[in-house]
């Protein structure tokens, strides 16, 4: 190949994440602007200047900001003292208990929805308990549509968060920086408020930052715990869009929550910039001790105990709660194959599964093309068009999946792309979502790629594809799996986009247990746990596998 | 005088690994006095048991009479100067040197007073809103001295404290630390493996030894001033970490002040004489290489009694081949290297026993690798002690 074909390759090569993220990402998203600035084809600002005087917009904008920010503290306050354990202490199921905390962090929404319902709602694990033992006639325990519901929910999602970037930076913090306080005549409070707080505080404000933002961008949890009572900007921009199919007026909220989370993202950004004093990092296996004293022994055995009963009990009281269909302990799950309303039209819930899985299969192989594309691209990093390539990453990372469905619902239906009547749309938006995550699992490896390796082959003989296949491949195989395995569950789980933009006859899963909630009855309820107990499995196998396969830390966040 | 620190038979190990295996030792008031050992001999383990930051399994740290274990660490009145230096990164040079003062809880003026007499101390002066991450190694450590000895500390330990700097930096500043140390008047507690450091530094040196492999944590070996230390070593432990590669096994022949065995008389006059010169017992010592005179030795030999014998580097002169007379060996030099204000030799002598030796560049001129030589060891370079136990 001489250098002039290279570059030409290389340039069409670019058109294949660029073209991409033009037609599915930026399209839809201008539409949703033009949609608020523009609705009916004229400037007319009137859907934002009345977003100011809806008092809906008003209520879903306050709820939304201190919802986050009350979810963030409550999650800092349970999360910290695990890192603390995490960082400083040796203990046997070390390893396990924190791959443990990150399960949560991967499941699905209407999996975490449907757990916290099996252990605190109304027909929950608690409640029948209690109503068992003390002989009461009705639940003794009413989270259900209160904040409290959604607030555990939240931490429960994203306790892994404070462990993995608190816990993380604090293993590294050198303990003689404190030990050195410790002599100078500081008693313990005072060496945490003085030293060890502030040069942990860029890590609590990264970890802060992200839990805000997810929690800022909460749909299913709020959809299923909180009723519709509350209602986040996500949940507002979905209600005026189908519901009232008042699309100036969502697109106006849209685009408001855009601007929101952009801001959030910018100031993370730079917080991590910023942050970074130059610290002596010492290894994580050189500042853990095992616990000797009594009171580090209680503190890291009630940590430990603590951290399972708040991430074990609401998964345990959903996989409990599928079997107890009465004599058959398997009866929701069959249930969920079997028509009982003889209608024509009525498609069993258990075909969800089929879809959700051939939604899934797409969705890999579309992020992982795309994903690798991009990743070799922005990896041989020279080249200003990696450095394009960078925030275009980024911007789906920080676009709420209900954004992205109602930008699809406004442009796929009409010439140039009609592809709302196609399933295909479906695992597009599924590997938006996903396209993020796989680009950050597969860089950190690609870019740790010694490029000497690659110019020995070539002076060896081997052509540059050749090289790629003998040097890069190899090495980047272990992160290539962890990134599928990421698209497949990602897709498994995504709900807000799906919601939007699913067709009646192609549900998925996360939107047959979203219907199943929302019915009455026993059976619905006992069919919504069978299906979210499935849903957690696939997902649990798929995390086992990603954490085996995971090379290092990459792909953190 | 009563010792202010007293240890005494600290013990410690973590699981699978023992740390301490009864150490003892003291320090007076205004001593200077060091740990010297290899990496993994426990004393870095056992200045963290006496600051508090860890506590021993069994036996005792007082200060100046009384058990401190009870007392935590940071009310003991301790200063601690750790390896890397530990300086706050988020503060700055004043900051760091006032954490101390803060924590007694001083009076602004005075805090600011005496952070200004401490970067003096330290030739610091001007250096109060630097960053610490921006300042040199040298200048790091510096600002750690002043930090630990702003609050007054009744003890100062200091681990490691020149171990990240540069060999040049080093020695320049193992001769200011020491300045520093006795101008202040502070008693101190060094840790360091590097025995040029420790002599440099300390008015005492203890040398501890550990035998991990055998379940034995890091105890002392032998204490004394540097000089003693360096002159008699205990035993060929403490003369092989402190370098020493001239060890030749032997059996007492005869003692200064009596006569063992058959000798003859000239020999038995030179012994006479360099026992009365150097008011040093000398002893007469078969060796695989031949016999010696060694007139350096701590303690009390008796005739017939097995004895490793150190040779040390700079006992040695070479003559000229075929010379004959007392502590004359004849050899083979193997190899010399040229360092400046000596060549380093290795000799090969009778029985296989090779040394390896220090010859002035003054001296008469080498011959060429592989030719014959003679070594005379001059009897007051050559110490006597008891061989290792098998």
């Amino acid at each position: 190949m001489d250098r002039r074909s290279t570059a030409l390759g290389r340039g069409l090569l670019y058109l294949l994440p660029l073209g991409f993220l033009g037609v599915f990402f930026f399209y839809p998203l201008l539409a949703v602007v033009v949609q608020s600035f523009a609705p009916g084809g004229r400037l007319d600002l009137t859907p934002i200047a009345n977003l100011w005087r809806e008092p809906y917009f008003g209520r879903a904008l306050w709820f939304t900001t201190w919802q986050a920010t009350l979810s963030t503290a409550v999650t800092l306050a349970l999360g910290m003292p695990a890192a603390f354990v995490f960082a400083r202490y040796r203990f046997r199921g070390k390893t396990v208990l924190r791959a443990l905390t990150t399960i949560p962090f991967v499941l699905p929404a209407m999996v975490v929805a449907a757990a916290f319902t099996a252990l605190l709602g109304s027909r929950g694990w608690l409640n029948s308990l209690l109503m068992d033992w003390f002989e009461m006639a009705r639940a003794p325990v009413r989270l259900q549509q209160t904040i409290w519901l959604i607030l555990l929910a939240h931490a429960f999602y994203n306790t892994t968060v404070v462990v993995r970037i608190v816990g993380g930076f604090w293993s590294n913090l050198d303990p003689r920086l404190s030990e050195a306080a410790r002599v100078l005549g500081g008693n313990r409070a005072r060496v945490f408020f003085e030293i060890t707080l502030p040069l942990l505080l860029p890590a609590v404000a990264a970890a802060g930052l992200l839990i805000f933002l997810f929690c800022f961008t909460s749909f299913g949890v709020i959809l299923i715990l909180g009723g519709p009572r509350f209602a986040t900007l996500e949940v507002e921009i979905y209600r005026q869009a189908v519901a009232l199919f008042r699309l100036p007026e969502a697109s106006a909220i849209a685009l408001a929550q855009i601007v929101l989370t952009f801001v959030v993202m910018a100031i993370y950004t730079r917080a991590q910039a910023r942050s970074s004093l130059p610290l002596n990092m010492r290894p994580a296996a050189a500042t853990e001790v095992p616990p000797t004293t009594p009171a580090s022994k209680l503190f890291v055995a009630l940590t430990v105990a603590g951290l399972l009963l708040f991430l074990v009990s609401p998964l345990v009281s959903l996989a409990l709660r599928s079997l107890a269909g009465g004599d058959d302990p398997l009866r929701y799950f069959r249930e969920l194959f079997v028509n009982r309303t003889n209608s024509l039209f009525y498609v069993p819930p258990g075909l969800a599964i089929r879809n959700s899985v051939f939604f899934a299969l797409i969705t890999t192989a579309l992020a992982l093309t795309i994903g690798t594309v991009t990743a070799v691209l922005m990896s041989r990093g020279r080249a200003r068009g990696a450095a394009l390539l960078e925030p275009l990453v980024l911007l789906p990372l920080g676009t709420s999946a209900v954004t992205l469905g109602f930008g699809y619902l406004l442009t796929m239906g009409q010439p140039p792309l009609n592809l709302r009547a196609s399933p295909v749309l479906v695992p597009i938006a599924h590997t938006l979502v996903a396209f993020p995550f796989v680009v950050r699992t597969l860089l950190p490896v690609m870019r740790g790629i010694n490029p000497d390796w690659r110019e020995a082959a070539a002076v060896l003989g081997a052509s540059p594809w050749t090289a790629w296949r003998e040097v890069d491949l190899p090495i980047v195989g272990r992160a290539l799996l962890v990134a599928a395995l990421f698209a497949f569950t990602t897709s498994m789980g995504e709900f807000g986009a799906t919601l939007l933009i699913a067709r009646p006859e192609f549900p998925t899963m996360p939107l047959v247990i979203y219907r199943l909630l929302g019915q009455p009855g026993a059976l619905n309820y006992g069919q919504a746990m069978a299906m979210s107990t499935m849903l957690m499995l696939v997902c649990a196998v798929a995390f086992v596998l990603i954490e085996r396969f995971r090379v290092g830390q990459v792909g953190e966040f | 005088m009563a010792p202010l620190l007293t240890v005494t038979d600290v013990s410690k190990s973590y699981p699978g690994l023992p740390v301490l295996k009864e150490a003892s030792f003291a320090v007076d008031p205004g001593e200077i006095v060091c740990l010297l050992g290899p990496s993994g001999c426990g004393k870095t383990t056992l200045l963290r048991i006496v600051a508090g930051l860890e506590t021993p399994d069994t036996g005792t740290v007082a200060f100046a009479g009384q058990d401190v274990h009870d007392i935590p660490v940071h009310r003991r009145k301790f200063g601690f100067m750790f390896q890397d230096y530990a300086l706050f990164p988020h503060k700055d040079v004043a900051a760091n040197v006032a954490f101390g003062l803060r924590m007694q809880g001083l009076p602004a003026p005075q805090i600011a007073e005496r952070v200004q007499e401490m970067l003096a101390l330290v030739a610091l002066d001007g250096y109060e809103q630097r960053r610490v991450v921006e300042l040199s190694g040298g200048e790091q450590q510096r600002v750690a001295l002043a930090r630990s000895l702003a609050p007054r500390p009744q003890l100062l330990m200091l681990d490691e404290p020149l171990g990240a700097l540069d060999r040049a930096l080093r020695e320049q500043l193992m001769n200011e630390l020491r300045t520093i140390l006795k101008r202040v008047g502070v008693t101190a507690l060094y840790v360091t493996h590097d025995q040029e450091e420790a002599f440099a530094v300390s008015d005492r040196v203890l040398i501890m030894r550990a035998q991990p492999e055998q379940g034995e944590g890091g105890w002392i070996e032998q204490e004394g001033t540097p000089s003693e230390v360096y002159r008699h070593p205990a035993t060929e432990y403490v003369a092989r970490f402190l370098g020493f590669r001239n060890l030749l096994r032997g059996t007492v022949v005869q003692l200064h002040d009596g006569v063992v065995g058959t000798l003859h008389d000239d020999v038995v006059e030179t012994l006479h004489a360099t026992s009365l010169q150097s008011a040093t017992p000398g002893y007469r010592v078969e060796t695989e290489a031949g016999t010696l005179v060694a007139a350096d030795s701590a303690g009390e030999f008796a005739a017939g009694e097995a004895v490793t014998v150190l040779v040390r580097p700079e006992a040695a002169d070479v003559r000229q081949p075929g010379e004959r007379g007392e502590n004359l060996l004849p050899g083979r030099l193997i190899s010399a290297s040229f360092r400046g204000s000596y060549y380093l030799i290795q000799t090969e002598h009778a029985g296989g026993v090779t040394l390896i030796c220090e010859a002035s560049t003054t001296d008469v001129e080498l011959p060429p690798a592989g030719d014959s030589l003679t070594l005379h060891l001059d009897p007051t370079a050559l110490t006597l002690m008891r061989p290792e136990a098998a």
